[in-house]
């Protein structure tokens, strides 16, 4: 018997009132995978990530991590169990500094990430250790939501369109970040709809239209396939 | 009437004002800061802290500690009391439109106030000083009794350990945090409506305390609810909602203003707050200290 994958979700309807988002949207992250969740605006990816996390629970469905379902717990104890959340507007708390923004989300002592190693990955916060958080630049904020997340020390990290808004040079430069949290081990479920952001990135991936899954396969096997761009990516 | 120590005299008398001001508001601008409720029965907590302080002493009987333990017995009462309310009845109201926060504060206001009437009655009740602040010095020609004095240095000392507790403590960070974006800090693994049970309950306790530590300097009169809850308001809109040395300030400048109004109008000493609270809304409508929505 093989172990059950760090994430799997399963077939997952969630609402937001009377409007219906996901329609049995199912996926899976093994651990030390990178796994993209693809697609254009308002297709359902920021509701998965919100679900999977308890922010939105889902009407039917589950959520299991390692196994055990998770569907329906408050966000505080998912993120305990090991589910670090990086939300698509960064949410940064704007009048606390860059350090106690660090400081707040500070959990699992003796875990591998410290202020510290988190200064290691993002030198340039170091440097703005003392500011307020609202001061920073986009991409500035960008690192410290990642920064901050780490800092709770995630098994799973997810990561919702961390791309968006942000300079070409800056989203090189988060793709290397980003990369280099992947090759220590971090298990990474990325939602984007910057295709080439993400294929640098991904094992395998997921594309997501109207609430539901139309593909899924290896990056490899999706970048060969032109037509699944065509249809569901396309502007 | 111009007389100094005369002068001295009301500046006092609003500088202790202004520190029983300080101990009600401040719990007020807390919870309305952190968990966006304005909480009308907050007098009301004030009020039940006076009259256990006053239960406490009955059962007691007189003796050098008794006023101390039953102030603070008082003050973790109402600390508990307001525990069980944002437990089982106050989380409902969050998110919700603000009328029903208005109405449901102001109905707890009038159960706890009549609660209050059937335990103790309507007779006017009083606490005398405890035995050791009993006395009184005289400085510029003022008699200043010792209690007075120790009301005077603990506000402050209040002000600033509370001011620690949000600066420099993790929990000072979490709520702060909190204030700004509750579900944020719930995804980063902390337990928010526990949070908020810990801010109504520090909250409450300052309120049961301040009326507890009230009870030798005024008398315990149904009704006194209401009257600190409009003080404590005007405090907090002067010095801006959810700002803290904002109401600091606010409570400083009520006292003053109060006590030398009544020099001025003596029969409506409450109008010259009210002309202040008004004026303070025309020029800064965020308050003194407060920041203006964005």
């Amino acid at each position: 018997m093989t172990a059950p994958p760090l994430l799997a979700v399963e077939e997952i309807y969630t609402s937001y009132g009377l409007s219906q988002v996901l329609f049995g949207v199912s996926l899976e992250v093994a651990a030390g995978e990178c796994v993209c969740l693809l697609g254009r605006n308002g297709v359902g990816k920021t509701t998965t990530m919100r679900t999977i996390m308890g922010l939105t629970p889902p009407g039917r469905g589950r959520v299991r991590w390692k196994g055990q379902d998770i569907a329906g717990r408050p966000p505080h104890r998912i993120a305990r169990l090991g589910i670090g959340f990086v939300p698509e507007d960064r949410r940064i708390f704007a009048e606390l500094t860059v350090g106690e923004n660090l400081d707040v989300a500070r959990r699992g002592a003796g875990g591998r990430w410290t202020e510290d190693r988190v200064f290691e990955l993002f030198p340039k916060l170091r440097e703005l250790r003392d500011r307020q958080g609202g001061v920073l630049s986009g991409g500035e904020q960008q690192m410290l939501t990642i920064a901050r997340t780490l800092m709770g020390n995630p098994e799973l990290l997810l990561l919702d369109e961390p791309s968006e808004g942000l300079a070409p040079l800056v989203v090189h430069h988060l793709g290397e970040q980003i990369g280099r949290l992947k090759r220590e081990g971090l298990t990474i479920l990325l939602a984007e709809q910057n295709v080439d952001f993400s294929l640098a990135l991904a094992d395998r991936v997921y594309v997501v239209e109207k609430g539901r899954i139309r593909f899924q396969g290896t990056a490899r096997a999706f970048r060969e396939d032109e037509s699944i761009r065509q249809q569901y990516l396309a502007l | 009437m111009l007389d100094p120590s005369f002068l001295f005299a009301q500046s006092l008398s609003g500088l202790t004002a202004a520190m029983f001001l300080f101990l009600i508001a401040s719990g007020l601008s807390l919870v309305f800061g952190v968990l966006r409720v304005l909480n009308f029965a907050h007098g009301t907590f004030y009020m039940l802290g006076a009259y256990s302080a006053y239960q406490i002493v009955l059962w007691i009987g007189p003796g050098p500690g008794t006023f101390w333990v039953a102030a603070l017995g008082a003050a973790l009462g109402i600390a508990v009391l307001g525990g069980l309310i944002e437990r089982l009845l106050f989380r409902h109201l969050y998110g919700k439109e603000e009328l029903y926060h208005l109405l449901f504060t102001y109905a707890l206001v009038l159960i706890l106030s009549d609660a209050a009437k059937i335990l103790w009655g309507t007779q006017q009740k009083s606490v005398s000083r405890p035995p050791g602040l009993a006395g009184a010095f005289t400085l510029f020609g003022v008699t200043v009794p010792y209690y007075n004095l120790f009301i005077l240095l603990l506000g402050p000392a209040i002000a600033l350990g509370f001011w620690f507790m949000l600066q420099r403590t993790r929990v000072g960070r979490f709520i702060r945090a909190a204030a700004l974006d509750r579900e944020t800090l719930g995804t980063l693994g902390v337990n928010v409506s526990g949070l908020y049970t810990g801010v109504f309950v520090l909250a409450s306790f300052l309120g049961g305390l301040g009326g507890a530590l009230v009870t030798p300097v005024r008398t315990i009169v149904p009704g006194m609810d209401t009257e600190i809850i409009v003080e404590a308001f005007v405090v907090v809109v002067i010095g801006g909602l959810g700002s803290f040395w904002g109401t600091f300030l606010g409570a400083l400048i009520y006292g003053q203003v109060l006590s030398f109004g009544i020099l001025l109008f003596p029969r409506f000493s409450i109008f010259s707050v009210f002309a202040l609270m008004a004026a303070v809304l025309i020029l800064r409508p965020w308050g003194l200290l407060g920041r203006p929505l964005k």
